[in-house]
């Protein structure tokens, strides 16, 4: 309850806005277990760390939970407090953002069991756009968290335009891995496990363009398509 | 110290435990000799009453007219027909007037002539009837040069018209506002509204007013006194027969009726009480009872009919 | 202020493509002796559509329904200005019949008020009035205002018993029929189910959709989610800083409830208001 505001805690629709700011809070929470499972997902392919995987693919199990008590905590919020307008957009909002989480925490999953598959054969080549590419991408999920708890619709309209930079390096990946399946054509195997990490990587940036447009959406009514410099092209 | 007031309050009511008890009771026992007390008056008199006129009240007694002073025997029936036609006719002059009055007052109580109208009712209810009895001597008797049950019902209509106004007056008020702004919204004109919604639903408190009026005009005897005077010859029967024979039209034959001295109970009983022959003392014990009996019946009936009004409305 | 009903929006819901216009007022200001309670009221009420109109207490909601049907001009203190139109014509004109107006609009109240009659005498007091007398135009005339009012199955055996004797939601069904019984236009509704049990009161809703297909209908609401459920245009009133009602927004109801213009507006459906 700290961290209730004042004017939640004084306002006439105390219960609501209690409800309103846990979900804040629980959605947070998600998105930070999420960044968790992305992040250690790839160190643990680099390092080819099996029990790290293995933890990581349990740890799933916790997000697929934590998705649906938000969803049932939003469902319960919507029937019994008949939310209008603007909180009645945030309450959707939240309910989409949580379920992008928890398909993105499924790649994080996917990145994972990856590892695990690949046994012992080892990496077709060292890992160098990958965990790029998932820094960015969770640095983006992590502003866009944080854009929709502040509402800001600047940095909501800002965070897609890096989609173009993970959508860059994954096509720097793409060609890499093409040139070296060219060259020998037995490592196909090995190369489609790190194109799927790099693809699952791409999406999780695809997905955080989502919860963009959500945060748009919820604060200002309008539910609009952002468009990045690639796709003008 | 914070006082603890819950145990302030535990102990007070445990201690003054027995004394509430011994004043309730003795209260309870006060208030209930104190009620018997006030009733013993009125029981005392309807049981005297029944006593002393119950053995004259007979078949005859009803149907017959006086025989003369002397003689035993003979009724009252004069003195009953003249007041049932003298309490009709002053019922019908009274309740016209006095149930628009009430409309007019009811729907405009702060106009002139509302304020006034109100003011005027609650003067005339206090008026002494023998005035008002008077009035109607000055009024119709003199000018006509002769008594007459007319008269009588006039000076009887005045006394009733204060009643009926006020009982109206809170029946209309009791009607919801409401019912007169459903109506209205239909598109029907303020009288058509009153006529056909208002009056309707108050109509059983009217009726219970007019009823309540009657009883105590029932009971008037000093304006009677210098309006009708009394007429121990009066013979409804007769006239009608007569009037028949003659040919003569129903109004003419009401006129002889209206125009004519005529007799009530209440002078009957004055008159009788007073004079020296025992047989018609014993009368007018006997009208004593037949007067409060009807005057008891026309209050309960009444008050039945509230009751029954009441249960109707909260369906 | 002018007020401009955006119908059309992005996406695939429409709300409505050119409706008629029933009943307009134009800078309509009510005054009781020498407080002003309404100012400037501008609004088109939609033909077949329900338009709900809220706001806080006292805020002029009820003023601004009595004055469709001129139900104010009951207040002798009462004086307007500006307009209220009829399709098309002042009905506070010069040359106008109040009685016709009244027809044409009939009212249902907030507390229903059936007449100490019988259930039959109730529906056709309205038609009696206009003159119609014969039995068989009567007995069509009740029974097709409470089949439409959907209390005909309930009452048919019963007509001569009193119209106190039913439930309150029956009683308030009872008075809608009574005003369709003389065939009006425009039906307003002041808080019609607000001394209602919640059963009755979804009832009425319902009522009020199956009405709609045939009358205009304008009901006054502080049951933000009966005006949610209900209506198509919803107009939001509050008073100014000199206490007189003011039209804040009128818009479609989808658009009042998710995304309001006004932030009073907004501050009043989500609950905030005060």
């Amino acid at each position: 309850m700290e961290n209730i505001p004042q004017e939640a805690r004084t306002s006439v629709r105390r219960t609501l806005e209690i409800e309103i700011q846990e979900l804040r809070d629980a959605l947070l929470y998600l998105g930070s277990m999420v960044e968790s499972q992305i992040l250690n997902s790839v160190a643990a392919l680099k390092n080819r760390d099996f029990d790290s995987s293995r933890k990581i693919i349990e740890a799933d199990l916790d997000i697929n939970r934590k998705r649906y008590a938000i969803e049932e905590k939003v469902m319960i919020a919507i029937a019994t407090q008949q939310p209008m307008a603007h909180d009645l957009r945030l309450l959707a909002s939240i309910l989409e953002i949580s379920g992008e989480l928890e398909r993105m925490g499924d790649y994080a999953k996917g990145i994972a069991t990856i590892n695990i598959r690949m046994k012992n054969d080892p990496l077709l080549k060292p890992l160098v756009d990958i965990p790029v590419m998932a820094q960015k991408s969770t640095s983006m999920l992590h502003r866009a968290l944080t854009a929709f708890i502040d509402e800001d619709v600047e940095v909501a309209r800002a965070i897609p335009q890096e989609d173009d930079e993970v959508d860059y390096l994954y096509d720097q990946v793409y060609c890499d891995l093409m040139a070296l399946i060219i060259q020998d054509p037995t490592t196909i195997q090995r190369a489609n496990w790190l194109l799927w990490t790099a693809h699952n990587l791409e999406r999780v940036a695809d997905r955080v363009t989502n919860i963009c447009e959500r945060t748009i959406f919820s604060a200002t009514g309008v539910m609009r398509e952002i468009e990045t410099e690639n796709d003008k092209k | 110290m914070t006082t603890n007031y819950s145990e302030l309050l535990k102990r007070g009511v445990q201690t003054r435990r027995l004394r509430r008890k011994s004043v309730n009771g003795f209260m309870l026992s006060l208030t209930g000799i104190l009620t018997l007390l006030a009733l013993v008056p009125l029981f005392w008199i309807i049981g005297y009453v029944i006593y002393r006129g119950g053995k004259t009240l007979n078949l005859a007694f009803f149907t017959q007219l006086p025989k003369p002073m002397g003689m035993a025997g003979g009724g009252v029936l004069h003195a009953i027909e003249g007041s049932l036609i003298v309490t009709l006719m002053a019922t019908v002059l009274a309740f016209v007037p006095g149930v628009l009055a009430a409309f007019y007052a009811a729907r405009n109580p702060n106009t002139p002539l509302g304020i006034a109208l109100r003011f005027s009712t609650d003067v005339l209810s206090g008026v002494p009837s023998i005035v008002v009895g008077l009035f109607g001597y000055t009024l119709i008797v003199k000018p006509q040069g002769h008594y007459s049950a007319f008269a009588g019902s006039v000076a009887l209509a005045i006394l009733m018209l204060p009643t009926i106004i006020r009982t109206t007056e809170e029946m209309l008020k009791l009607v919801p506002g409401a019912l007169r702004e459903g109506s209205l919204a239909l598109g029907a004109s303020e009288w058509k509204t009153s006529l056909n919604v208002l009056l309707p639903a108050a109509m059983d408190g009217v009726i219970t007013g007019v009823l309540l009026a009657i009883a105590r005009a029932a009971g008037e005897t000093a304006p009677l006194l210098f309006t009708t005077l009394g007429n121990e010859r009066f013979d409804l029967g007769s006239i009608i027969k007569s009037g028949v024979q003659n040919h003569q039209g129903i109004f003419q034959i009401m006129g002889r009726i209206f125009n004519s001295p005529i007799d009530s109970l209440p002078l009957t009983l004055w008159k009788y009480a007073q004079q020296p022959y025992p047989e018609r003392v014993d009368q007018a014990w006997g009208v004593a009872l037949i007067l409060m009996i009807l005057v008891l019946t026309i209050n309960v009936i009444a008050r039945i009919w509230i009751e029954l009004r009441k249960k109707k409305l909260r369906g | 202020m002018d007020m401009k009903i955006e119908i059309k929006q992005k996406g695939d819901w429409v709300v409505d493509d050119n409706p008629n216009i029933k009943m307009k007022t134009t800078y309509l200001s009510v005054n009781y002796g020498k407080f002003r309670a309404l100012t400037d009221i501008n609004m088109e009420i939609s033909e077949q559509k329900i338009t709900a109109i809220i706001g806080p207490s006292g805020c002029g909601k009820s003023t601004l329904l009595r004055s469709f049907n001129r139900m104010n001009d009951l207040t002798p203190s009462a004086r307007i200005e500006g307009e209220i139109a009829l399709d098309g014509e002042n009905i506070y004109g010069k040359n106008v019949d109040v009685v016709d107006v009244r027809r044409r609009i009939g009212m249902v109240f907030q507390r229903p008020n059936p007449f100490p009659k019988s259930i039959y005498d109730n529906v056709s007091y309205g038609p009696r009035l206009y003159g119609i007398r014969d039995r068989n135009n009567l007995d069509g005339i009740v029974e097709s205002s409470l089949r439409q009012s959907a209390l005909w199955d309930e009452v048919k055996d019963k007509l001569h018993q009193s119209g106190m004797s039913l439930s309150g939601g029956q009683q308030q069904r009872l008075c809608i029929a009574r005003a369709l019984a003389v065939q009006p236009e425009v039906i307003l509704m002041d808080e019609p189910a607000s001394a209602l049990d919640p059963i009755s009161t979804l009832r009425i809703e319902e009522l009020m959709h199956d009405l709609a297909k045939s009358y205009t209908i304008i009901i006054v609401t502080h049951n933000m989610q009966q005006a949610a459920r209900v209506s198509d245009f919803t107009a939001m009133m509050m008073i100014d800083e000199t206490r007189s009602g003011r039209l804040i927004e009128y818009n479609a109801t989808n658009i009042i409830f998710t995304r309001p213009q006004d932030k009073r507006t907004e501050d009043y459906v989500t609950g905030r208001f005060g």
